[in-house]
């Protein structure tokens, strides 16, 4: 089965890759999204045991990671079948190719324990969004691939170091070589304390440059600006779940040696920085695609606080994974379809937007108020949960600047998101063939349904799941 | 055999500073192709024969030897440029601090807790100057090109401290980060040569259309 979730997207890429028709061809890959996500719940619901000497495991952290990028994933898949009928001017072949090979690389981050696999799966996602991003093929989208492509790919590159590093530290303590997280895990205790302080700076610059944590952030604006909706839906809501969940593995080495409390300042440090520099840029963003990159940046930074206070708040910081993933794809799904309306994604052009696109105009909204954490959608759970257990573990000073960059954020996102919507369409606005549609606006509002579901009703199975994954993040006494 | 190493790796610090002090687009990246030729050679010098070991060598030297330098060649042909022009920082400053980071590494590298057998051997200096000077030339140099020149020298020092790792790393991983590491840099290069038709230039201090007003 383990082996049936990676093989599937790459049979999926090769299949739309051999396609010659353009119509056809996101039917066919929604299909393959569809496999992919009956695949995981098989899995989720009858785990199989290790395999591979310890290779491949599929732990409730992975799982969480999993189930989130496989369920936004197809809502993507199935937004493609109505939005690429938009784009005829060009070949939809590499979104579709480029979207199942990454599908496929993701798959494999959450289900190996090899830390060196994991690397090699996650710099696998990074490159194959890289085209995508040069979906458009002009200026700007060519400048935006260019920084994504380096400075992630430098970023990915000191995680590399970090690894190298932490294999040394084996050598040096001459316990058994190996980059298996169970065994390095195990031998915590004796490995060589210098080696392994150096490899956890590097993989926290390294994973959080491709997370998008502030001060590394600076290509995300640029790359999910230029990005398609649904390319900016997959990275704002995949692909930085998969490098939380490379912190996390991080993570749970930390606990094991005697480094947690300073790698938990660390990530209390850069997460704080990203909420403060999203306030400061989400403000008079003339762009409401870069205002959604900066949002992106507020909210791994409040995993990374999450994860950096610990305790309960863990439980906060990955229920924010499920939650941030579904609504960051409500936002670029709709923004995309605004996008196409207006042909412009400049909000002084974009007013009316309820007129125009009664649907996407609403969803938009309503994104909107759940992303900024408002009751009583799921944000609002995982944020409250995280502000909490800062005020009950006596970080006031923590959970007051949290809520302070929370209340500029939302003042700044009205500020760009009311005018948008709220008001009459400018009469010289240019008229574009783009009407609301039920392939075009269903997909979101189902991601919209299942941020207000989880927003009042957790299944148990969920939350089942959610527990075991905080008892593995759990501080030992 | 691990001597012999050893001096290889003294030619792959001179590369560096070859590729810090000139401004010729091909020279540089003629010197870091050599770079990875000599990198190629070296797991054979260092680990027992084996077959899987001749294929790695022969992958590393075809794809850093021959076909990344083919194409940022190509797109220096395109773009019609011959030298890295005002840099942000100088030839002689980049050179002087070329070598401060290298003799700072190698004052570093004796202060590390090594694993003794590889105390005697300048694998350790030699990579972390390798990867300084691949960021100095990353940080301080305009074109996109010799961005792509910093990012690879980058990459061959990783390369050299993986060396020390054959028994951590199994082959198929090894295989794995190599792959990927060419697949980015191949991919970059055919950015590149897009770049360069977008904006007829290679310079990316002129990649500011998308900034913050």
């Amino acid at each position: 089965m383990l082996a049936a979730l990676i093989m599937l997207p790459l049979v999926g890429a090769a299949v739309t890759w051999l396609i010659p028709f353009d119509r056809l061809r996101p039917k066919i890959f929604s299909l393959f999204a569809f496999a992919h996500l009956a695949i995981t719940v098989q899995l989720l619901l009858d785990t199989p045991p290790t395999s591979a000497g310890g290779w491949f495991v599929l732990d409730a952290l992975g799982k969480i990671v999993l189930l989130s990028t496989s369920v936004l994933f197809l809502f993507c898949a199935i937004y493609s079948i109505g939005y690429l009928f938009y784009r005829r001017e060009r070949s939809n072949r590499t979104i579709c190719v480029g979207m199942l090979i990454c599908l496929s690389a993701a798959s494999l981050v959450t289900i190996t324990h090899h830390l060196g696999l994991m690397w090699v799966a996650l710099e696998i996602t990074t490159i194959s969004m890289a085209p995508l991003i040069y979906f458009n093929r002009n200026a700007r989208s060519i400048e935006a691939t260019w920084k994504y492509l380096l400075i992630c790919s430098v970023g990915v590159a000191l995680a590399l170091i970090g690894l190298y590093f932490l294999a040394y530290a084996t050598i040096v303590a001459k316990v058994e070589p190996s980059l298996l997280l169970d065994d390095l895990i195990r031998d915590a205790g004796q490995l060589s304390s210098g080696w392994v302080h150096a490899a956890f700076v590097f993989l926290l610059v390294g994973f959080g440059s491709k997370m998008g944590l502030a001060p590394l952030h600076s290509w995300k604006p640029d790359a999910y600006g230029e990005a398609p909706g649904l390319v900016g839906a997959m990275l704002a809501g995949g692909l930085v779940n998969l490098a939380f969940l490379a912190l996390l593995r991080v993570y749970q080495l930390c606990l094991a040696t005697k480094e947690i409390i300073f790698f938990q300042n660390a990530l209390v440090a850069m997460g704080l920085l990203s909420m403060l520099c999203a306030a400061i840029f989400m403000a008079r963003q003339a762009d409401f695609k870069r205002m959604l990159a900066y949002s992106s940046v507020e909210h791994v930074g409040i995993m990374a606080v999450a994860l950096g206070l610990g305790g309960r708040a863990v439980f906060g910081a990955l229920f924010h994974i499920f939650a941030n993933s579904l609504a960051k794809g409500v936002m670029f799904l709709t923004s995309g379809n605004i996008h196409r309306s207006y042909n412009s994604k400049s909000s002084a052009h974009v007013k009316g937007v309820l007129r125009r696109l009664p649907w996407s105009g609403a969803l938009f909204m309503a994104g909107f108020i759940a992303i900024t954490g408002s009751p009583p959608f799921a944000l609002f759970i995982s944020e409250f949960t995280i502000v909490s257990s800062a005020f009950i573990q006596g970080r006031a000073m923590v959970g007051l600047f949290f809520i302070v960059c929370l209340a500029i954020i939302f003042i700044g996102m009205a500020l760009t998101v009311l005018p948008m919507v709220m008001g009459e369409v400018p009469v010289d606005c240019e008229s574009t063939s783009y009407r609301d549609s039920l392939w075009t606006v269903g997909p979101p509002l189902g991601l919209m349904l299942l941020v207000f579901m989880l927003g009042v009703w957790i299944p148990a199975p969920l939350l089942t799941l959610l527990n075991e994954a905080t008892a593995l993040l759990a501080v030992q006494p | 055999m691990i001597s012999l190493a050893d001096q290889f790796l003294v030619l792959v610090l001179l590369i560096n500073f070859i590729s810090l002090g000139t401004s010729r687009l091909v020279f540089s990246i003629r010197a870091v192709a050599a770079q990875g030729v000599i990198l190629g050679i070296l797991p054979g010098l260092i680990h027992p024969f084996s077959w899987h070991l001749v294929g790695i060598t022969v992958v590393i030297i075809a794809a850093k030897g021959f076909v990344i330098p083919l194409l940022l060649n190509r797109a220096v042909r395109s773009a019609e440029i011959k030298r890295e022009m005002e840099p942000f920082l100088g030839y002689v400053p980049t050179l002087l601090l070329g070598a401060l980071f290298t003799a700072l590494s190698f004052g570093f590298a004796g202060k590390l807790p090594l694993y003794p057998e590889h105390q005697n051997y300048i694998f350790v200096p030699a990579s972390i100057a390798t990867m300084m000077s691949g960021f100095l030339i990353l940080t301080t140099r305009r074109k996109a090109i010799t961005q792509v020149v910093g990012y690879l020298m980058l990459e061959n020092g990783i390369f050299i401290f993986g060396l020390l790792l054959a028994e951590a790393m199994p082959v198929m991983v090894e295989a794995g980060v190599l792959l990927d590491l060419l697949v980015g840099t191949f991919v970059m290069g055919i950015v590149l040569n897009q770049i360069n038709r977008e904006f007829s230039s290679l310079d990316t201090s002129r990649l500011t259309s998308l900034k913050e007003e």
